[in-house]
């Protein structure tokens, strides 16, 4: 049995970061990677980027060649642990191998959903879309069987930026969407518009408020797909983009307790001693609301893995609470969003600008005097000083009248925060 | 690390931060050559925001908890290790603006050609930035952190 100080299962964004957490504190301590991955850390969310040839394969690596060797870490890379043992301090793989642990971080992120009623999901040309062997597997099956049409199942974020990177290939794609809208959870009514209209301009079809029922084939291979409101829709590839569910499984009866991903306290400590969980496998406090939720979004995950890696090493970083937040390209349309898209309650407000034919929009939701989310469509600049504003939950009453306008800046906004920022020690 | 401070109460506005910010980045490093013919393909990556009586330059902060490195996406944000600066490395920069999401001083703009983070580089190669330097009145200044 090999042993490691600190052990982490995961390679993305918050095993990256945690590594860099811990040797922040700890230069020394043995630090052991294991992830059933064989890539070197890599850009997930670039995979769709890969796949419609904007980078190449240099280009996908999250960390240089030589990163592991540089801050000492031992990788074991192809491996997939299937459980943990927070009594022993061990954890186990698929292959059989026992690890030990001092301290444990569990980044194994999320798994793609493939909904059980969908028959015929198991034809070739059906693919979930989250690694990059997915991106290999998408491209190769592109080249050798000629595929010129594509259905894509899910309006979020990956079936967005799959049908982008279909698009790029050259392959008329149609975007399968159950919500009467894409980029429901990410966007309001009025920016998902703008990006179906981009979309559409772009040659793609949208067809929301239905979903596939059934994958049809010819011979084992995808021909068409079924959909709930009657129609079908030829095609020679099926995307899956339905979302990702936290992969908890490693934990299931182990005294690591879940809920719809593994909860965790503010210094990312899981219910199980020394066992700590960080990126989008993990439910913790959310800014907002205050409740514990998985938020599976980039900046979140490395955050979180910076906090959990500093306090595996015995530092004491706190957690202050997860923002939703997407800043997302839509056929050459930049988009931003952050936190509460549409208002609720009583208390909120909204403040607009709308300029549909220049695919132009901006929108402020207001609680009492906080902001609390925002919209950002074309006109992108300058929106981290909003984001700001709502992480740090400022009074903005003397500024409302402003936050729409072009002059709006950070010389805009509250003395004693802009000193803050100015100061760049950082605004937590 | 040393840091450019920000003295509001001196700036009188005049913005000679943003013309040798923009020609110290363009190609020629020749301000006439810089305004004329690069105006298209070159940013000044400092700002001078100014309302009424009150004006002041801003630059990357060069955050000690850099919110931008933690959304960058691809790895394209750095800290160089050396001089603290926050850095953007341009080859692994797709522009996909989680940087500009992220960043409380709203310092980081979209590049000229849309696709890559156009940030202050504290002038690499420079002991002091062409900002710092050309300021009339010392209200950009390059202290050291602990100086406070």
């Amino acid at each position: 049995m090999s042993d490691a100080k600190y052990l982490i299962i995961g390679n993305s964004a918050a095993a990256i970061a945690a590594v860099s957490g811990i040797r922040e504190v700890d230069p020394d301590g043995t630090i052991t990677l294991v992830a059933r991955e064989e890539h070197h850390t890599y850009s997930r969310p670039l995979i769709t980027y890969l796949l419609g040839g904007k980078v190449d394969e240099e280009g996908m690596l999250y960390r240089p060649a030589d990163w592991y060797e540089r801050v000492g870490v031992n990788t074991i890379l192809g491996a997939e642990v299937t459980s943990v043992d927070p009594q022993a301090h061990t954890v186990t793989t698929a292959d059989g191998r026992t690890l030990g642990y001092e301290k444990l971080l569990i980044a194994v992120g999320g798994t793609p959903i493939v909904p059980r009623d969908l028959q015929g999901a198991d034809a070739a040309g059906v693919f979930t879309f989250t690694t990059w062997d997915d991106a290999h597997a998408i491209r190769q099956y592109i080249e050798e069987h000629g595929v010129q049409l594509a259905v894509v199942i899910g309006g979020g974020l990956i079936g967005l930026k799959s049908v982008e990177a279909l698009v790029a290939l050259g392959i008329r794609t149609t975007v399968v969407e159950l919500a009467d809208r894409m980029l429901s959870a990410t966007f309001d009514e009025t920016a998902s518009r703008l990006a179906q209209k981009r979309l559409a301009e772009a040659g793609v079809e949208v067809r929301c408020g239905t979903t596939a029922t059934e994958l049809l084939s010819e011979d084992g291979s995808v021909v068409g797909a079924k959909l709930s409101d009657g129609d079908t829709v030829p095609c020679e590839l099926v995307i899956l983009a339905i979302g990702v569910l936290p992969a908890t499984d490693l934990v299931e009866g182990s005294a690591v307790a879940t809920d719809r991903g593994i909860l965790v306290d503010d210094g990312m400590r899981t219910s199980a001693e020394d066992v700590f969980a960080a990126g989008d496998v993990a439910q913790a406090r959310a800014l907002l609301c205050g409740t514990k939720r998985c938020i599976a979004i980039f900046p979140n995950a490395y955050r979180q893995g910076a906090i959990a890696g500093r306090n595996m090493a015995g530092a004491d970083a706190t957690w202050d609470g997860g923002l939703v937040m997407n800043s997302v390209t839509v056929v050459d349309m930049p988009t931003i969003s952050v936190g509460v898209t549409e208002a609720r309650g009583e208390d909120c407000e909204e403040l607009s600008e709308l300029d549909e034919d220049a695919y132009s929009y901006r929108k402020i939701v207001l609680e009492g005097d906080r902001i609390v989310g925002a919209v950002f469509v074309g006109e992108i600049d300058r929106a981290g000083i909003i984001t700001g504003l709502i992480r740090e939950r400022i009074d903005v009453s003397s500024v409302r009248e402003m936050l729409l306008t072009d002059d709006f800046g950070l010389i805009s906004v509250p003395a004693e925060y802009r000193r803050r920022v100015l100061s760049g020690t950082g605004v937590q | 690390m040393k840091r450019i401070r920000i003295y509001e109460e001196h700036c009188i506005g005049c913005g000679l931060c943003e013309v040798h910010c923009l020609v110290q980045h363009s190609r020629s490093r020749k301000i006439i050559r810089a305004f004329r013919e690069e105006r298209d393909t070159v940013l000044p990556r400092v700002q001078v925001e100014r309302d009424g009586y009150l004006s002041f330059a801003l630059q990357c902060r060069h955050c000690d908890d850099a919110l931008c490195i933690e959304a960058c996406m691809t790895g394209a944000m750095y800290r160089d290790p050396e001089t603290g600066a926050v850095l953007c490395d341009t080859d692994r920069c797709v522009g996909c603006w989680m940087c500009i999401m992220a960043c409380p001083a709203g310092a980081i703009q979209r590049g000229t050609e849309g696709k890559v983070a156009s940030k202050c580089d504290l002038c690499i190669g420079q002991d002091v930035p062409v900002c710092v330097i050309n300021c009339p009145n010392e209200a950009i200044v390059l202290e050291d952190d602990d100086d406070e």
